[in-house]
């Protein structure tokens, strides 16, 4: 059976790190970076990557509109 | 097309002249004495005649600001009211001359302050002419004196506003909105087609977005917008100044009036004369811009000047700083809605001789 | 077995499922983060590019934290003096009735000082499309007591908890405006997880078909978040909205079209 693979891109320095897409993230990709962007923010960025099924649900809800999603079957 | 004679009230005559003039919209709300623009329009079909928009608002404040969503549309829009109402419509005033747009707004003046009276008065002089709401901004004021010059006063209104992109304001009287007199109504001029480049109209993809403000949190670049206002109403106060004087040429005494108080005038200069005494009288048309240069020349000639308003002495301050010491200047009025009598204003000048 | 697949071999143009859409312009958006006002312009964006409606659209931003929404939307703009936004969009619309016209506003601007706006023109039916967004507090002027600010909920004019005895009731106006004749679909959604998102998103593309129909005033409330003027984290925000601002404010349809009135040209 064919598998969903999916793959984020945070816009990092528009990400202002509110974490509303990693508690929405339903396979747990996101986390949040240790370090700050030139904003200052922790910003998002995709921390299991092999995990993302390109649901775009953290696109969605993201109020920055800071990710694209991208979505293959293998 | 020719002319066409008709009696009517000057509020009609407003109101059947934006109609010919192609005006796009009004947007009113009744207040005496001016309801009669109102009745007429709803009365005169307008959409029929001409596709015109005609819309009672819930409120002056929201009539004006309606104003302001269809001037930013680039079209010939207009509201009427009377002086509490004008009060009520400052805000949308100052946005419509901070966001640099055209309109035409009637104040059908009545005595005040407060709720005061229903009778014609000249005592919103000082809000038609410095500014009226908040910030630096100039209304272009046209006085009409007759009920033919409030028809006449909105095409040239609409040309003035669109040329300065400039909120216009016709500062008329209860009297005159609501006496009756012959009026040649100008033929029917088709609305205009044209759209201004800044008017919101849909963003085709030729073009960049149109943005209708009047915010810039950047008080440099705002101040850089408040000096290109300055430099439109140094040409509009170097290009359009209008006045008509009346026995001016040997007056060794003016009266300056405008509106009611000039017609008053007139007589009073006539009782003058009949007596020895050489009275004229200015008569500005613009009230923004002022005839300044105009007075300052008359200053030179003349003994006296006479403010003569409905008022408690409002546009005196244009006529001292006009006339700048070089002759005493006096103020005489009535308020409340009391209409000078030409005996009075006669005696007043005898008075001070 | 396949080999395993790289991240560079998902990130091609042809596996994109979603990126911003276009009619967003490049600017960053200056609200706080995780503040709901971004999620909306986008879909509101969004749907405005899905439906075609970029070069007809005239929007009227309102005064509040979404004064500067002319600066995301790449359509033409007016923006309105406080509380007026749905007056100067009667007149947009009564003047160029082909164009799409909407307004934007918060509950400060749409449900305090301009009540009689929103009401009137929802009252003759405007055939405009009206956004609210309602997080219960003045936002831009940093946390004041709003229209709808729940009974007890802090704010900086009302520091010890709205008493409703004293400050008065937090005034629901969709109900109020779902009561009107004018109005032809009022509805009150959220945009806190992405199922809400989408919900939201299919309701304004429905106010966009129905304006297209002439069908009268279209009102979508958002209740939103202020993590700002909260004192929240963001998601501490969304949780604290569905506990305490949904029990208030429940969401769903306030007025739904019957299917005859309602037909729309289906994507």
């Amino acid at each position: 059976m064919a598998k969903v693979k999916g793959s984020i891109v945070v816009d990092i320095d528009r990400c202002k790190g509110c974490e509303i897409c990693m508690v929405s993230c339903p396979t747990g990709t996101i986390a949040m970076a240790k370090e700050v962007n030139h904003k200052g923010y922790f910003y998002a960025y995709p921390a299991n990557p092999d995990l993302c099924i390109g649901c775009a649900n953290c696109a969605v809800v993201c109020p920055d509109g800071v990710i694209t999603v991208y979505r293959t079957k293998i | 097309m020719e002319k066409e004679l008709r009696l009517m009230k000057g509020n009609e005559a407003v109101a059947e002249a934006a109609i010919r003039a192609g005006a796009d919209g009004y947007f009113g709300y009744p207040i005496t004495p001016q309801s009669e623009v109102l009745e007429y329009l709803m009365e005169a079909k307008p959409h029929e005649r001409t596709g015109m928009v005609v819309l009672q608002a819930e409120s002056e404040v929201a009539a004006i600001n309606m104003v302001y969503g269809g001037a930013a549309c680039g079209k010939r829009v207009m509201t009427s009211s009377s002086s509490p109402g004008i009060s009520l419509k400052q805000e949308g005033i100052s946005y419509i001359a901070g966001a640099e747009l055209p309109c035409l707004v009637v104040n059908v003046v009545r005595g005040g302050p407060g709720l005061g009276t229903i009778q014609p008065s000249q005592s919103d002089y000082f809000q038609a002419t410095k500014g009226g709401g908040h910030g630096d901004y100039h209304l272009i004021v046209l006085a009409p004196s007759s009920v033919q010059e409030m028809a006449d006063f909105v095409d040239l209104a609409f040309e003035l506003a669109f040329k300065y992109r400039n909120p216009v304001m016709m500062l008329s009287d209860g009297a005159i909105g609501q006496m009756m007199e012959k009026v040649w109504l100008s033929p029917q001029k088709e609305r205009s087609k044209t759209v201004p480049e800044w008017a919101t109209t849909g963003k085709p993809p030729t073009r960049e977005r149109v943005i209708i403000t009047s915010l810039d949190l950047d008080p440099m670049a705002q101040e850089r917008f408040n000096q290109k206002l300055i430099a439109k109403y140094n040409e509009i106060r170097e290009k359009e100044v209008r006045y008509e004087e009346f026995q001016c040429e040997d007056a060794e005494y003016l009266f300056v009036a405008y509106g009611t108080s000039a017609r008053v005038c007139q007589k009073s200069i006539q009782l003058a004369r009949a007596q020895g005494i050489k009275a004229g009288l200015l008569r500005p048309v613009t009230l923004f811009p002022f005839p300044v240069n105009r007075l300052n020349e008359l200053a030179d000639k003349v003994k006296m000047m006479i403010s003569v308003e409905m008022s408690a002495g409002q546009m005196v301050e244009d006529v001292m700083l006009a006339s700048n010491g070089k002759v005493p200047v006096y103020h005489y009025g009535r308020m409340g809605g009391m209409v000078p009598e030409p005996e009075e204003v006669t005696d007043f000048l005898k008075s001070k001789i | 077995m396949p080999q395993a697949t790289g991240i560079n071999d998902i990130i091609k143009p042809e596996n994109l499922v979603y990126k911003r859409t276009e009619v967003m312009t490049p600017n960053i958006l200056h609200y706080c983060p995780g503040c709901g006002h971004g999620t909306v312009h986008r879909i509101l964006a969004e749907v405005i590019e899905e439906e075609g409606l970029q070069t007809e659209a005239i929007g009227v931003s309102p005064v509040g934290c979404s004064v500067l929404l002319y600066n995301y939307l790449d359509i033409d703009w007016q923006e309105a003096a406080h509380g007026r936004a749905p007056a100067v969009a009667t007149a947009i619309k009564r003047l160029l009735p082909d164009k799409f016209v909407f307004t934007y506003q918060g509950d400060g601007d749409l449900a305090a000082i301009g009540t009689a706006e929103t009401i009137h023109a929802c009252n003759r039916g405007e055939n405009i499309m009206i956004i609210f967004i309602n997080n219960g507090i003045y936002g831009m002027t940093g946390g004041q007591m709003a229209p709808t600010t729940l009974p007890g909920m802090k704010s900086s004019t009302s520091p010890y908890g709205r008493d409703v005895k004293m400050m008065g009731n937090p005034v629901k106006m969709t109900d109020i405006v779902a009561t009107l004749p004018g109005t032809f679909y009022v509805t009150r959604q959220s945009v806190h997880t992405p199922a809400n998102v989408r919900k939201t998103k299919k309701a304004i593309r429905k106010a966009a078909q129905y304006q297209k129909l002439n069908k009268g005033t279209c009102f979508i409330e958002v209740v939103s978040n202020c993590p700002s003027g909260w004192k929240m984290t963001p998601v501490e925000s969304n949780r604290w909205m569905e506990e305490n601002m949904f029990p208030f404010y429940p969401l769903g349809d306030m007025k739904v079209p019957q299917e005859s009135e309602s037909q729309t040209t289906n994507k």
